[in-house]
């Protein structure tokens, strides 16, 4: 009993110490002087990395889903006679909530694992320290160019997977089963406004795009420098984010549209 | 603030350090003289390296000083801290190589960061310190193309580039095949000779790093064990030292980890 009580206590002092490092190395690695012509080469790169190479991924899924929400939606909406109406439940599922998710979520596979596995073995083979010993903060020249890497990449890739999921639903509702193209845009332009549906799930993928980075990069940093150590961070940055936007998901819609 | 006429280069006072509440150094002290190679060994998980995290600032002790020419280390702000540390070179013991840039790339990276000298003296001074240690060749090549001796004499031309006072090698020969610790050896005793750098090896090879060392250090269980020349070390009758020097399996130090008595163990069932 008292040792179950000792490992909660210590498991909860454990992670709100986390919590505490990971707040400070937020500050340590954002708060810092400005200096473009060090850090602009290194965000690029950054971006390349994190947000470039997420583009193939990001353009499948969306395609995908787009084509599968145009295939259901039609499918149930067919029945009441209403097929019209699947461009505007393509575009409001895909605006407000799919594409901001789903895209933090394979972002949060896809790149946040490799900035987690990436800074981890950059510790386990001791270049962070190098970085320290050669008077470079490891914080301005590792960690604030992947935070903000991933802050600006992750909104960008949430339009790009918003509008190819809109393509694919028009491909399969309009092309493959012969909806009316005039009312399925129609429809869509009606009933999507930019200010509640657009902005909001712009909003969302903003937070995400934080969150799931700040994540990945902590716990990189963070990680024990050996293979497990790394594999198991690994795997936490996947966890935890998905926890976190699939929660933050919850709270944003209840703050955005909950009073309807 | 720095007294450069001192023979005293680096000093460390009543030093306390624990991790994880395991004591790693008990009131460890001793100093480092200028312009000589100083080595720290003993046996592996004796905090030998955790010591030169300690002296370059990586670390917090719990109590104690690190003092750099009457500097305390550790009561320096960030930015002074980092401009120390442009003063202090350190081969780690992976050699620490940044992987995304060349090894030219690598060299150059203090020099463009520490200094404003234009890209055509930049490329000079890198080929200068390859030259040195005999990488001139493997300028372009990515660290992932180097071996084991290679890449650790990279990381020394690295550690050099920017003419340091104070260089720190980590376990510079561990893992190295014969010729590659000769290539180390040689090296080390020549740049200090040339450049008058303080030098402080941390290491278990012992031939190897007696066979440089002007003075030694012997800690072990946290504390100083012994100190001296190296002539002075391989004369001492202390047996830990000389189960130590002579690398002897059983002695002061035991050969088995701590453990219940072995009979009692096989035959009480249990682990």
């Amino acid at each position: 009993m008292i040792d179950q009580l000792q490992r909660i206590g210590r498991g909860t002092l454990d992670r709100l110490a986390a919590t505490g490092r990971s707040g400070q190395m937020l500050l340590q690695s954002l708060f810092v002087p400005p200096a473009p012509k060090e850090m602009l080469p290194l965000l690029i790169k950054q971006l390349h990395f994190v947000g470039v190479l997420s583009l193939v991924i990001i353009f499948v899924s969306g395609l995908f889903i787009g084509m599968v929400l145009g295939l259901q939606g039609y499918t149930i909406l067919v029945d009441y006679g209403s097929e019209q109406a699947v461009g505007q439940m393509v575009a409001l599922s895909l605006v407000r909530e799919l594409a901001p998710v789903v895209t933090a979520l394979l972002f949060a596979g896809r790149a946040g694992s490799a900035v987690t596995a990436e800074i981890g073995l950059m510790k386990a083979t001791e270049q962070l320290a190098s970085y320290e010993m050669i008077g470079v903060d490891p914080m301005r020249r590792i960690i604030a160019p992947r935070l903000w890497a991933g802050f600006i990449s992750l909104p960008l890739l949430t339009m790009i997977f918003a509008v190819v999921g809109i393509w694919g639903g028009s491909l399969v509702a309009v092309d493959w089963l012969g909806i009316y193209s005039g009312s399925f845009w129609a429809n869509m332009q009606a009933s999507v406004d930019f200010s509640t549906d657009v902005l909001n799930g712009i909003v969302k993928s903003l937070v995400f795009g934080f969150v799931v980075i700040w994540i990945a990069v902590f716990q990189g940093y963070d990680a024990v420098p050996t293979s497990e150590g790394i594999s198991k961070a690994t795997t936490r940055t996947v966890v935890y984010s998905s926890l976190a936007v699939l929660g933050l998901d919850f709270i944003l819609t209840a703050m955005m549209f909950g009073e309807i | 603030m720095s007294n450069p006429d001192s023979q005293t280069h680096i000093e460390v006072r009543n030093l306390n350090f624990s991790r994880s509440g395991r004591p790693i150094f008990r009131d460890l002290s001793l100093s480092v003289e200028r312009g000589k190679i100083t080595a720290i060994m003993g046996p592996s998980g004796t905090g030998k390296t955790t010591l030169l995290k300690l002296i370059g600032g990586q670390l917090q002790p719990d109590s104690g000083q690190i003092l750099l020419d009457d500097l305390d280390v550790h009561k320096l702000n960030r930015k002074w801290l980092f401009h120390l540390r442009a003063r202090m070179g350190m081969l780690f013991q992976s050699g620490a190589l940044f992987t995304d840039m060349s090894v030219f790339e690598n060299v150059a990276f203090p020099l463009r960061v520490h200094t404003d000298l234009d890209d055509e003296l930049v490329r000079d001074l890198v080929l200068m310190k390859l030259n040195a240690v005999g990488l001139r060749g493997a300028a372009e090549l990515m660290p992932s193309e180097l071996s084991g001796g290679m890449a650790r004499r990279a990381a020394l031309a690295r550690a050099i580039a920017l003419d340091p006072d104070i260089l720190m090698y980590d376990e510079p020969f561990a893992g190295q095949d014969p010729i590659a610790m000769g290539v180390l050896i040689k090296l080390i005793r020549q740049l200090n000779q040339a450049l008058g750098h303080t030098s402080i090896i941390v290491s278990h090879d012992i031939n190897e790093t007696l066979s440089i060392a002007d003075y030694v250090y012997l800690i072990a269980d946290g504390a100083l064990l012994t100190q001296g020349t190296p002539d002075e070390l391989v004369n001492q009758e202390d047996p830990q030292v000389r189960q130590f020097l002579h690398g002897e399996a059983d002695g002061p130090v035991p050969f088995h980890f701590p453990a219940p008595d072995l009979a009692t163990q096989l035959l009480g069932g249990g682990q």
